[in-house]
């Protein structure tokens, strides 16, 4: 049971790594890595908290073995943000506080930042849907909609409403009227 | 998972020799989105993984002169964004898209939804419909089987040792062909099918039927090819008695099981009411070509 040398792009960068066959993508970017913005939820590809971005595409790194990355260009939560400015993704998540406990969160951010580079301009529905592979136990997603759309305003280069004002009633409520 | 081993060939022959060779239980892997679950939960202790996206003909569409050809791994991403297939095959394109999350769609491939063997496979029934054939690899060489051949019972195949699907052949729609598929979840989305039906029919110029295929998912220990439901179909237009003799025969084929997502009787109405919807779209959308 030989462990696999397996190369890589993460997060822009060149990176090699060892891994025995049965760990996973997952695995490998928290116990190998110390890439620990990827967290391990359910285990079973239900949850999205250890969504990553694979050749552009969202995957659940806990449904793929971290040898089937060689080759292949990986992007995780802590690959985001550009050095210390947040990416609209995630600056919205604060100012909305679209997280309770946080665990779900880096799949959400890692999630939506993948939608806003197919599409700047989602519905809420389409929105949903696009995220229906990450379940939040907190909050409701009302909050995380808001400020994913919210984002997608502001990479759009539009100035939307700071989130004060959807308490008095405007935001993604109005919007289903 | 000790002395698990894993491999990545290049071709299907390394493929194929890796699989046969092995002593213990190899599975093949596509997406991985079924397998890894099972042998994170035990189910399933392979000895070996053979990762067949390292070989060239098992990722991607392309058209041949009356069929499209779709590799066995190819992700359910690259497939929805097929407009080619997407236009042929509208059912089968929307069956596909129903399969778990855009994280699942991002790794999982048809091969592996039909390998996976369940009942309730969202992409199945309207390959089946299609009259699609699966390209099998093995250590006798190759060989094709239609699709509702290959799945034996729940979890079960008809593919022996060392052998794994390579691509799909579909035959391309003739004139006025379309299809259509429906599942039913009790949520709107990331579910399995209580029950999931697929219609392909082909009309003559004056909307009369004159070919078709209905297959029902998740109500039998596998996809079913439901014949008199086609032939209810077959020489008329969709009219109500159409419909009603349609809506019968679905229900009649029915052999379901009762759990927690449906009882017998609640499936067996589910699949004529199906049945029905399924055939309104693909008749429209027959009509329109």
């Amino acid at each position: 049971m030989a462990k696999h040398h397996v190369s890589t792009i993460i997060n822009g960068e060149p990176v090699e790594f060892l891994c025995e066959p049965q760990q996973t993508l997952l695995d490998v970017l928290r116990d190998e890595l110390n890439l620990t913005g990827s967290k391990e939820g359910c285990s079973s590809g239900d949850c999205g908290a250890c969504t990553v971005i694979v050749d552009g595409k969202i995957v659940c790194s806990c449904l793929m073995l971290g040898a089937e990355a060689e080759g292949h260009n990986v992007q995780t939560v802590e690959g985001i943000a550009q050095g210390d400015k947040l990416h609209p993704v995630q600056q919205k998540f604060l100012e909305h506080a679209a997280l309770q406990c946080g665990f779900c969160t880096p799949g959400f951010i890692v999630a939506a930042k993948a939608l806003l580079d197919e599409n700047l301009n989602p519905t809420e529905e389409e929105t949903r849907y696009w995220l229906a592979g990450n379940l939040c136990r907190c909050t409701g997603y009302d909050k995380i909609i808001r400020a994913v759309l919210d984002a997608a305003a502001v990479m759009r280069g539009e100035n939307p409403p700071s989130p004060a004002a959807y308490a008095q009633g405007g935001g993604v409520g109005a919007m289903r009227t | 998972m000790p002395n698990l081993n894993f491999t990545a060939p290049t071709t299907v022959d390394e493929a194929v020799r890796a699989l046969a060779s092995a002593s213990g239980l190899a599975k093949p892997l596509s997406g991985g989105t079924d397998l890894l679950v099972q042998m994170r939960s035990g189910r399933i202790r392979p000895e070996l993984i053979v990762d067949l996206k390292r070989i060239p003909e098992l990722i991607g569409i392309r058209e041949e002169s009356d069929h499209f050809v779709v590799g066995a791994a190819t992700p359910g991403v690259m497939i929805y964004e097929n407009e080619a297939l997407s236009r042929a095959w509208p059912g089968i394109v929307e069956g596909l898209d129903l399969i778990g999350s855009e994280q699942i769609q991002g790794r999982a491939s048809l091969a592996g939804n039909l390998c996976n063997a369940s009942p309730a496979a969202d992409s199945v029934p309207a390959l089946i419909t299609a009259r699609a054939v699966a390209v099998v690899a093995g250590p006798n060489g190759r060989r094709e089987a239609p699709v509702e051949a290959i799945v034996t019972g729940p979890g079960q195949t008809s593919l022996g040792k060392g052998e794994f699907i390579v691509e799909f052949r579909i035959p391309k729609p003739r004139p006025h062909q379309s299809d259509a598929y429906l599942r039913f979840i009790p949520r709107t989305e990331m579910d399995i099918a209580v029950v999931g039906c697929a219609v392909n029919v082909t009309l003559d110029n004056s909307g009369v039927c004159t070919d078709a295929r209905v297959s029902l998912g998740a109500v039998a220990p596998t996809q079913l090819v439901v014949d008199e439901a086609a032939q209810a179909l077959i020489g008329h237009r969709l009219d109500d008695d159409t419909l009603a003799k349609l809506d019968t025969a679905a229900g009649r084929a029915c052999k379901p099981i009762n759990d927690k997502r449906g009882t017998i009787e609640y499936r067996i109405k589910v699949a004529g009411v199906l049945a029905r919807r399924a055939a309104a779209i693909a008749f429209e959308r027959a009509g329109a070509r």
